[in-house]
């Protein structure tokens, strides 16, 4: 009997680390539960508890009845919202898992006016009085003063 | 010249495996970091070891709950700092008014600036007031962990057993009040005396050192005993602790609670009131209600109310000597006028006129503000919108997946980002300038208060050197006692008008009036004398 050549042989190691690998990436993906986060539902947002207060405070909200949090925290554009998705389940993943964020946790500026853009999606025709002449032009934030309709920590 | 195929296989078969190898360590490492928080966020604690209603030592909590614990002892500051030396400013030298404010009161000899909850017996111990004057028992019911001494004079006094396995059994309340009372007007160190030989978890015995230091027993270099007339090694102060862990947690549960009994009688009283108190959505419940048991926090109020309780319990008026068991001025509600009420219509149990001291300048029969924040935050902004003591003094912040309110308790201004800036999105520094112009405003008025009370105390001895009798002089004597309690509720309250700036600012402009009014009708007195 010929004995595998080499090339055989390291073909097939690598091919058994890539299964491993695979494998072990399945079972993660399916452990932190991947594909929730590509559902609509809210408690996916809480699947790493540091959401955990702001998904409760969301259940007493004003908003619960309209807005899940991916109406207020991902773009209406039909791209848009699935471009703001993976750029915030990157960075928070990388965040959470490294453990190197700032507490209380902050929202940042492109984020911020995300939210300001949901305000707006809705409530526009009722405000549109109060919206700057210029399409990019200077406003101050919807929830400036109304910080308690999505979320109240307190 | 190329590598042939064959030659270049194996190193990319080789990459392929170093760039697998990688992302599995990635991929292990995110499922590990993954598992460890859903355990952080399953198990928040062990209990390793049981308490009882006896556990007043902090240290075995401290093995339950090790984060809340290195917090309490944080109150401390990096170290505890003990000894005459190490005492805080004297207020009487920052403020020369106070002395004639207290003038002939225990708080005109030693009166400082506040420090941290370790030091709460430590001080109380050491102050010249306890030193120099005799004072009562009462005192011990917020500077130390009394419940166990409570419950066992009082199940003494009800003829019920109060062997060890009693004490620890349950919390019974009733008994806790009746040795309340019981003890209230003895003397200090006749009730510390009994204090130190209550169990208090932990075995006695070398090992046994309190968490937070006692006095020396020899005393000071300056002073001879820390302890009175008695033999200061009756004392075993391994056993007294300041206040602890299970004066505002149920030991089997953790829930919060309130133990003082001066606190649960009060809200009874003010329970039966009618001042309105819109953040105290659990007395509006009770009133609603039948009314045929007394309003009960431990039962009634809400989570978010005994994250002010707890405080209330202790932070708020009261009269607390000898000539009466502790009282808190609450019946009419919790309004400084309200309070004077109060005081107003009280007798001694004698029969005789209520009073905390007689003025050693005027004579008058006057009433001491104690350290009424309780109160004050009631009238303010804050507690209207439903924010509790603990959210800014002991704000929420994580440890791991675990949310804690932090158990060192202190000034928010010591930690802006967690106590205030969690509702208030607003730079630091903002923040900060706010809280100062409103105390800057309270003080400045604070002192021209102070100017005010001893220009009418200045005028009250002229016309007396003048013949006019006390008869003469009582309704300037009446007009001096609200001056003076107005100013003192400002000026004894801790933060600097910040609970409530507006009430801050009306009392002390009344107390100005007052002042004035006194100051006017004792120069007309003295001029109308023949």
């Amino acid at each position: 009997m010929k004995l595998p050549s080499t090339r055989i042989l390291l073909l097939l190691a690598t091919v058994v680390t890539l299964g491993i690998f695979t494998g072990i990436g399945v079972f993660t993906f399916g452990y932190g539960g991947g594909l929730s986060y590509l559902s609509n539902d809210p408690a996916a947002c809480a699947n790493c508890h540091i959401m955990n207060d702001h998904y409760d405070s969301w259940q007493a909200s004003s908003h619960k009845h309209v807005a899940t949090c991916n109406d207020c925290h991902l773009s209406h554009h039909p791209i848009g919202k699935w471009i703001v998705k993976a750029d915030n389940g990157f960075f928070h993943s990388l965040a959470f898992t490294t453990g190197d964020f700032h507490e209380p946790i902050q929202i940042k500026p492109r984020n911020s006016r995300v939210t300001q853009n949901a305000c707006l999606y809705c409530h526009g025709d009722f405000v549109h009085n109060m919206l700057p002449q210029e399409p990019r032009g200077d406003m101050l934030q919807c929830v400036h003063c109304h910080q308690q309709v999505g979320h109240n920590q307190r | 010249m190329t590598t042939p195929a064959s030659r270049r296989s194996p190193l990319l078969i080789g990459a392929v495996f170093v760039a697998t190898m990688i992302a599995t360590v990635v991929v292990i490492f995110i499922l590990v970091r993954m598992f460890e928080h859903r355990q952080d966020a399953r198990s928040r604690f062990m209990r390793t070891v049981e308490l009882t209603e006896v556990s007043t030592d902090p240290r075995p909590w401290g093995l339950n709950w090790p984060h809340h614990y290195d917090q309490y002892l944080l109150t401390a500051g990096d170290k505890f700092y003990g000894g005459s030396e190490a005492l805080p400013e004297s207020k009487l030298e920052i403020q020369p008014w106070l002395k004639r404010l207290y003038a002939g009161y225990a708080f005109s000899i030693d009166y400082r600036e506040a420090r941290g909850h370790a030091y709460m017996l430590y001080d109380q111990l050491v102050t010249e007031r306890v030193h120099q004057r005799p004072q009562a028992g009462a005192c011990l019911h917020c500077h130390a962990s009394t419940s166990v001494l409570y419950r066992k004079v009082g199940l003494e006094a009800l003829g019920e057993p109060a062997e060890a396995a009693d004490l620890a059994a349950a919390f019974n309340m009733p008994a806790v009040i009746r040795g309340f009372q019981a003890l209230s007007r003895q003397p200090y160190h006749d009730v510390l005396a009994q204090l130190t030989q209550m169990p208090d978890g932990t075995p006695k015995g070398d090992s046994d050192q309190p968490v937070f230091p006692a006095p020396p027993l020899e005393g000071f270099e300056d002073r001879q005993s820390q302890f009175g007339d008695r033999d200061p090694h009756q004392f075993d102060m391994s056993q007294a602790h300041p206040v602890s862990c299970i004066d505002c947690h149920d030991p089997e549960t953790m829930a919060l609670r309130v133990t003082r009994p001066g606190f649960v009688l009060a809200m009874q009283g003010l329970a039966e009131s009618d001042d309105p108190l819109p953040h105290m959505p659990s007395l509006a419940r009770w009133r609603a209600g039948d009314r045929k048991t007394p309003y009960d926090p431990n039962t009634m109020a809400s989570r978010q109310e005994m994250r002010s309780f707890t405080c209330g319990q202790c932070h708020v008026e009261y009269y607390c000597a000898t000539g009466d068991v502790l009282v808190y001025p609450w019946d009419n509600g919790l309004k400084v006028e309200q309070m004077e009420a109060f005081w107003d219509e009280r007798q001694f149990p004698d029969g005789s006129e209520f009073h905390d001291y007689v003025h050693a300048e005027t004579g008058a029969k006057v009433f001491k503000a104690q350290h009424p924040e309780f109160e004050l935050w009631s009238q303010g902004v804050h507690a209207r919108a439903g924010v509790s003591c603990a959210d800014c003094h002991m704000p929420y912040e994580r440890q791991g997946a675990m949310k804690l309110s932090n158990h060192n308790v202190r000034s928010p201004m010591l930690n802006v980002n967690n106590a205030c800036q969690i509702c208030h999105n607003v730079a630091e520094q903002e923040l900060r300038d706010r809280v100062l112009t409103i105390q800057n405003r309270t003080v400045e008025m604070r002192e021209r208060a102070g100017v005010a009370m001893t220009e009418m105390l200045d005028d009250i001895v002229l016309t007396q050197a003048a013949g006019i009798t006390p008869e003469q002089l009582q309704n300037v004597f009446e007009l001096q006692r609200k001056a003076m309690w107005r100013l003192d509720f400002i000026s004894s309250e801790n933060s600097r008008g910040f609970h409530a700036d507006q009430e801050a600012a009306r009392i002390l402009a009344e107390s100005i009036d007052f002042s004035r009014q006194a100051q006017i009708e004792a120069i007309r007195l003295r001029q109308d004398a023949p």
